[in-house]
């Protein structure tokens, strides 16, 4: 896993952030939101990131650090190409999402929250994703499937690789 | 939005696109559709219909479209059903004729006998 | 404004959106164009129909003929036959809403014919993207009648003589809440809309959001009348990206209208609208990290008192209800608190919206009087469990509530008789399980989730509920001994009775009720060391039965050399030796091997 970000790489979105932040200057509780958007920039929230919040909004790192930290939203690690996010909401959870997950982590050789070495799946499960009446569900990037078995899961990955 | 009467007068304007949500309405006009009324000038007789029942404010009115009734060769056939009152079956209907069944049938309650398909029957 | 013969709805809801609908709506727009049918025939996306388990859903108006499970391929049979012949595609109904050929209104299908749509009561009908079809059902009319004909005191009084409760979890009264914030003095105050919704299993906020987001805006302008606050956020959850932006729609709409922003009405009263987005904490449902969050900080919750009422966001008066209580506010207004008193009962005014979800056959969201009992809505309106299994349980309030057996099946729903059967309203979510799921394993979910967004800031809840996990965890691997079930009622008690925000004081309550309810069940699991349900993994064994011709496929795969017999005789598993890892069950081609 890449454990410095390219900063030339990523200047463009830098400067975007740094518009971000100056539109909203003096504006009461926007830190959430910055984030959000450094997020949506950058794909995750690495320390460079960070850091650059902090010196733009003169907000101490550790405030930062810890709002980044505390949400599980917000990832400091870079993500795969496709994120899985297993549902584990209560209804697809007695309809056995728990095997489909299971499934997944042997197929793909990572544990929860972890990324494929070759960086293209990332491995998440997650809380409800709101279509109960498709338990167990599975998400793949945009792709949603529904009424899934474990034996379903190779046939899907092969979509991806 | 200055005033509750602006409100109202947006409500009643925009009510006329959500009428036809309503299912529970009491009299229903019945456009025969298949391709023997199609063919035989059903889809102008039709929106003829819609116009007129917008036009006239008719809010308890429904215009829905069927398939072959059975009698093609008196196509475009339009059916009305009124609660209490048995089904009145019109034929060889053109945009004029949907325009009186409108204003003397539906908004005045006379059956217009001319084009019903009994006294079609009886000329023969 | 043209005139269309015809109109087809299209779910646009998360539920159908997930199977394709918005596929769906583009092949009706592109073969009605096709037929050159565009001029008579309108496609429109809405919110949820509320029957998921049969979407994706379309309607088409004015026969409202109801095609369920629909798909890319059927739309053209139904362009060419129903629009343009006028000929309903039978096969495609959905079953229940037809009659020998005659469609059945759809309050007459059974799903429906037992729900009092309030809340719900534009979702699936309106286009939650125009604010005119939200204005032609009435939309801010009730804002309209409060802003020029009522005084804030009245509107409170309204609402509090309606009696509704908060629909968010805890049930407190709505009117008293806004009562405390009115006479507050302040510079500013704030309205906050709870649309947080955290509970694993529960969608309709969301629904509301998505289906009809303008009410829950128009509730908030008045309730923003009612106490002297003029500015309001909605705090929604970054999961809900179709509800963000039919929010972000419908604020824009609403302020161009003038419905939103300065003057509204000319009664010189101002309100804006902000959306906050969530990141992830199920906590951040709970009043003060709620507002700790919109501040930008870690989502932790404080004491009450001083409640957000007197000191709430930025430390000014703060009023924070939930979106399914919000959206009835408008309702009340217009028809007054008697007609709201004439659903539900007595202590429970109105209709509550519950997720049905897990075992059930119609999955999906039903909204009812308070007062109808658990098993005309989960056998009436829910169809039962599917595959003839035996309902064992209904799980409802989430990880905060309990589960309730099939001998409350006849207890009348409403805020205190689920509390009084152990379990909760919470947010109305409500998960059937039948016979195949393990009570301990359920207990073991909802720890875990609880542990996991303990935020960490009291001890009972963050180091208690972790030590209740831990033994859960034991029992479920077959290490469990009967004194450990006393030591979860003991720490159950204690984190109750002293964690610092709901989260905690809720957490223990689906162990209690589990343990109250299916004691048997977690007895089985640490004295015979068994899963009577055969869920908990570590408990079951993998057996060979008779059905074993002896092709030896189960031997090849076995990686710990468990498996031992002669070709063509019945082979035999070495439990001691077996990992049940259950490669042999995938590999046997004739479902010799069961897990028991």
């Amino acid at each position: 896993m890449q454990k410095t970000m390219n900063l030339k790489e990523n200047q463009e979105n830098f400067k975007e952030l740094k518009t971000y932040i100056e539109e909203h200057k003096g504006e009461k509780g926007i830190l959430m939101q910055t984030l959000h958007k450094a997020q949506k920039l950058f794909g995750y929230l690495p320390i460079e990131v960070q850091k650059f919040i902090s010196e733009e909004t003169k907000t101490p790192m550790a405030e930062i650090y810890g709002v980044a930290t505390f949400y599980t939203q917000f990832s400091l690690t870079k993500k795969g190409k496709y994120v899985i996010s297993v549902c584990m909401g209560t209804a697809c959870y007695v309809k056995n999402a728990q095997l489909i997950l299971d499934k997944l982590k042997k197929e793909l050789y990572v544990e929860e929250g972890e990324t494929t070495k070759d960086e293209l799946f990332t491995l998440d499960a997650t809380r409800c994703l709101g279509c109960c009446g498709l338990a167990p569900v599975i998400m793949i990037g945009e792709d949603v499937y529904g009424k899934i078995t474990p034996d379903d899961v190779p046939k899907i990955l092969a979509k991806y690789k | 939005m200055k005033s509750l009467e602006e409100l109202k007068k947006l409500r009643d304007e925009s009510k006329k696109n959500l009428e036809m949500r309503d299912t529970n309405k009491k009299i229903r006009i019945v456009v025969g559709m298949a391709t023997c009324g199609i063919s035989a000038g059903a889809r102008p007789v039709l929106q003829t219909l819609i116009e007129e029942v917008d036009k006239n404010n008719l809010n308890d009115v429904q215009v829905v479209q069927t398939g072959c009734i059975g009698i093609c060769r008196y196509e475009p056939i339009v059916e009305v059903y009124k609660p209490g009152e048995e089904k009145v079956t019109y034929i060889f209907v053109d945009s004029r004729k949907a325009k009186r069944i409108i204003s003397e049938h539906i908004i005045n309650g006379n059956v217009v006998n001319e084009y019903t398909i009994g006294s079609e029957e009886k000329r023969k | 404004m043209a005139i269309f013969r015809s109109q087809v709805l299209v779910c646009g809801g998360t539920g159908c959106s997930s199977s394709n609908s918005a596929k769906i709506k583009e092949q009706f727009e592109s073969k009605i164009e096709e037929m050159s049918l565009d001029k008579e025939v309108q496609v429109i996306s809405t919110g949820c129909f509320g029957l998921c388990e049969e979407g994706p859903i379309v309607v088409v108006y004015p026969e409202g003929a109801f095609y369920n499970k629909m798909t890319v391929e059927k739309v053209d049979r139904i362009v060419e036959e129903h629009l343009y012949k006028g000929r309903l595609v039978k096969e495609y109904l959905y079953e229940d809403s037809i009659d020998e050929d005659i469609i059945k209104s759809l309050s007459e299908v059974d799903f429906y014919n037992k729900q009092k749509r309030v809340s719900l009561r534009n979702c699936g009908i309106i286009n939650p993207e125009d604010i005119r079809e939200y204005i032609a059902k009435d939309g801010y009319m009730a804002l309209g009648k409060a802003l020029t004909e009522m005084t804030p005191v009245e509107v409170i009084q309204v609402v509090k003589d309606s009696g509704i409760r908060g629909r968010g979890g805890g049930g407190f009264p709505t009117g008293v809440k806004w009562g405390f914030a009115a006479p507050n003095k302040a510079d500013q105050k704030y309205i906050i809309c709870n649309a947080d919704e955290g509970d694993p299993g529960a969608f309709m906020d969301r629904s509301i959001l998505e289906g009809d987001p303008h009410s829950v805006l128009e509730a908030m302008a008045i309730a923003g009348y009612a106490i002297g606050a003029t500015k309001g956020y909605v705090y929604v959850r970054a999961e809900y990206p179709i509800a963000v932006k039919r929010l972000e729609i419908a604020i824009d709409q609403a302020k161009k209208e003038g419905l939103l922003g300065k003057d509204i009405f000319g009664s010189g009263f101002d309100f804006d609208v902000e959306i906050r987005l969530g990141a992830g904490a199920f906590v951040c449902g709970e009043e003060t990290a709620l507002i700790a969050s919109i501040e930008g900080k870690r989502g932790m919750s404080r004491n009450k008192p001083p409640f957000p009422a007197n000191k709430g966001l930025w430390g000014k008066p703060t009023i924070i209800n939930n979106v399914e209580t919000l959206s009835n506010i408008p309702q009340i207004i217009n028809n007054g608190a008697e007609w709201f008193r004439s659903f539900g009962t007595e202590k429970s005014p109105g209709t509550k919206v519950f997720a049905l979800g897990g075992k059930i056959n119609n999955t999906g969201l039903v909204e009812i009087p308070m007062g109808t009992t658990l098993e005309e809505v989960i056998y009436d309106i829910g169809g039962g469990c599917p595959d003839g299994k035996q309902f064992k349980a209904v799980q409802t309030g989430g990880p905060s509530g309990g589960c309730i057996t099939r001998d409350h099946l006849k207890t009348p729903i409403d805020f205190d008789s689920l509390v009084e059967l152990g379990s909760m309203m919470g947010s109305g979510g409500m998960i059937v399980m039948d016979e195949d799921n393990c009570m301990v394993d359920v207990a073991r979910f909802f720890l875990d989730f609880t542990v996991d967004e303990s935020c960490g800031k009291c001890t009972p809840c963050r180091e208690g509920t972790k030590r209740m996990l831990e033994i859960l965890n034991k029992i479920v691997e077959g290490k469990g001994t009967l004194e450990d079930l006393d030591t979860l009622e003991e720490l159950s008690e204690t984190i109750k009775n002293t964690s610092l925000c709901g989260l905690g004081q809720t957490a223990p309550n689906p162990v209690i009720s589990t343990l109250k309810y299916f004691r048997d069940e977690y007895e089985a699991h640490v004295t015979s060391k068994t899963c009577p349900s055969g869920v908990c993994q570590a408990l079951l064994s993998y057996k060979i039965t008779d059905n074993c011709r002896g092709c030896t496929k189960c031997v090849r795969v076995c990686s710990v050399d468990a498996i031992s017999g002669k070709v063509k005789e019945v082979h035999e598993i070495d439990q001691d030796k077996c990992i049940k890892c259950g490669a042999c069950m995938e590999a046997c081609p004739f479902d010799a091997i069961i897990k028991k």
